[in-house]
């Protein structure tokens, strides 16, 4: 063990730093990435054909797009949208450069999330809906999205997870948070002990998500 | 009468899928409904049954000719036109079709929020509403906790909120067991008499039409085969499928095996159409020829009141007294007489 460079005591501060960097990543990305997506998403299903705003153009356009950066694997599209990253907050370094490659690749994938629950929405409530007389606008957010709420909420906390996820990668280029402590401390230098407890901590963060997830969504189904 | 709705020359086509040829749901469709009638729509699935009661509200716009609904056209109406108008025009379903995520006042309520009332109007009308279906107990319940004839009185409640002048029923007792079924007729009754609400039933249920419809509609392929006051239709059929949504229920007259075996039984077989005739006009025609009849064959249905069907009797008599019964009867409806020797002899109505 070379431990004596990097003792606990100048180690547990730069932990701390790093689950403060990943939180805020995590956080930030899913607030933007989760508007971004659910609007999108929201978007592609009343543009279907036959649905609410059905439109074609928009629909295939959009459905092209998410099935192109959808595959492309995370730790690939980091570096890959470079250029906009540095567009948008000058850098392609730091916890706050990394949040934007995140907020993209989420809103691509909360947007088919929230399309595939609203299609699952039974069509006759929305042809009673339409048969009341009511605005397609209002049917789409106060019938449609109100109907999927239990299953949306289950995909929001699969989201969490899969931009914890992210955010760990992100660390991989520099991005910081719990992904860059592992690497460095953990892997780069060898000390399986700060790689185990990143690991705990990231399984800690996870099962809150879930527990909070699956608890909200109990209750909104229990009606 | 003013008609509250009425088709001339109405087709609906949908699109086939790839090149298929388009299918036309509703094929040059005229009719006119009364205001104040019930107006049943009765065909076997397939029949364009539920395409022609979604022209009525605008779900679908017709293809060709044009449908107008409380002096508005349809076919043509702006947006914002069609919404006013799908506010005069409740609508139930066979699937209740309620929002799952609001309480059973937030289904009642919803047409009123979108109709703009304000929130302690929305509370005070809901559980008026719920009152008059018989469900003032349930208000905060979930749709998802009720059971089926709950669920289609909080559709009923929903439809009739903003005290629409028209009901159309999509098929709504189809999902309901018998005794339900007959507890929501008995709403729906209610609501056209209460209320004056002209009402649009579609069902595949002959015994719907029969309890409740003034007036019916036969639909089969796209098209009106048979129309009119409910007893007429089904005591004088037009169409072939007409007359066998009646044979359905009433049997009509014996035939094959039935008949041979019947035969057997010995005397004479009178079948009669209870048909502008009452069974008790047949017994007392009977009786005054001196003929007492037991029935063995044949039923014979409710018509909104009225008997409908065709009854065959046992006579054990002499051939030619039942010959001149039958000749009695026949001027006001049909009569034929079956005997051991001649296997069939008709008497015309």
């Amino acid at each position: 063990m070379i431990r004596d460079a990097t003792s606990w005591d100048s180690l547990t501060p730069v932990l701390l730093q790093s689950i403060q960097e990943t939180v805020f990543m995590v956080a930030v990305t899913l607030v933007i990435a989760g508007a971004a997506g659910l609007i999108v998403g929201a978007v592609l299903y009343a543009t279907r054909p036959g649905n609410l705003f059905a439109n074609p153009v928009v629909f295939q356009t959009l459905n092209i797009v998410i099935n192109l950066v959808r595959p492309i694997p995370f730790i690939i599209f980091l570096t890959a949208v470079g250029p906009l990253t540095k567009a948008v907050v000058g850098t392609t370094l730091g916890t706050t450069a990394a949040i934007v490659p995140m907020v993209v690749m989420a809103t691509v994938v909360i947007a088919r999330v929230v399309e595939q629950n609203l299609v699952a929405v039974d069509p006759g409530i929305v042809e009673a809906a339409s048969a009341i007389g009511a605005r397609r606008l209002g049917i789409l957010f106060g019938v449609v999205i109100p109907e999927a709420l239990a299953p949306l909420i289950l995909g929001y906390t699969f989201m969490f997870i899969a931009v914890v996820d992210m955010s760990a990668m992100a660390g991989y280029i520099g991005g910081g948070g719990l992904g860059n402590f592992a690497i460095i401390y953990g892997y780069q230098q060898f000390d399986q002990g700060a790689t185990w407890i990143t690991v705990a901590i990231i399984v800690v963060i996870v099962q809150v998500g879930q527990f909070i997830g699956n608890r909200l969504a109990q209750r909104i189904l229990r009606h | 009468m003013s008609s509250v709705i009425s088709f001339e020359g109405v087709t609906k086509a949908f699109p086939g899928p790839k090149r298929a040829p388009e299918l036309v749901a509703v094929d040059d469709v005229s009719l006119a409904v009364q205001a104040g009638s019930i107006v049943g729509v009765i065909g076997y699935s397939g029949a364009g049954k539920s395409t022609l009661v979604r022209l009525i509200n605008g779900l679908e716009k017709p293809s060709s000719g044009s449908v107008n609904v409380l002096g508005v056209d349809v076919g043509t109406a702006s947006p914002s036109v069609l919404r006013a108008l799908r506010g005069r025009i409740g609508m139930i379903f066979q699937q209740f079709n309620l929002f799952n995520a609001r309480t059973v006042r937030g289904n009642v309520g919803y047409p009123l929020k979108v109709a703009g009332w304000k929130r302690a109007d929305i509370d005070r009308r809901v559980d008026e509403l719920l009152d008059f279906v018989g469900i003032g107990d349930k208000a905060s319940q979930h749709p998802r906790k009720l059971s089926g004839g709950q669920k289609q009185r909080v559709g009923i409640a929903r439809a009739i909120a903003t005290e629409p002048e028209i009901l159309l029923a999509d098929e709504a007792t189809s999902a309901l067991d018998p005794q339900t079924t007959a507890e929501v007729l008995a709403l729906l009754r209610r609501i056209n008499r209460q209320l004056g609400v002209t009402i649009v039933v579609i069902t595949h249920q002959i015994s719907i039409v029969h309890e409740l419809c003034d007036q019916v509609i036969v639909m089969d392929g796209g098209r009106v085969v048979d129309s009119g006051e409910t007893y007429r239709v089904f005591a004088h059929p037009e169409a072939a499928l007409t007359e066998r949504f009646v044979a359905a229920v009433t049997q009509g007259l014996p035939e094959g095996e039935t008949l041979t075996a019947l035969l057997s039984g010995g005397g004479v077989l009178l079948s009669v159409d209870v048909n502008e005739v009452t069974t008790e006009d047949i017994a007392a025609v009977l009786d005054a020829h001196g003929l007492r009849g037991t029935v063995v064959y044949g039923g014979v249905t409710d018509v909104l009141g009225r008997q409908l069907g065709t009854l065959t009797y046992r006579i054990r008599a002499e051939q030619d007294a039942v010959r001149r019964a039958a000749a009695e009867l026949s001027q006001r409806t049909k009569a034929t007489i079956f005997t051991g020797a001649d296997a069939h002899a008709a008497v015309g109505p």
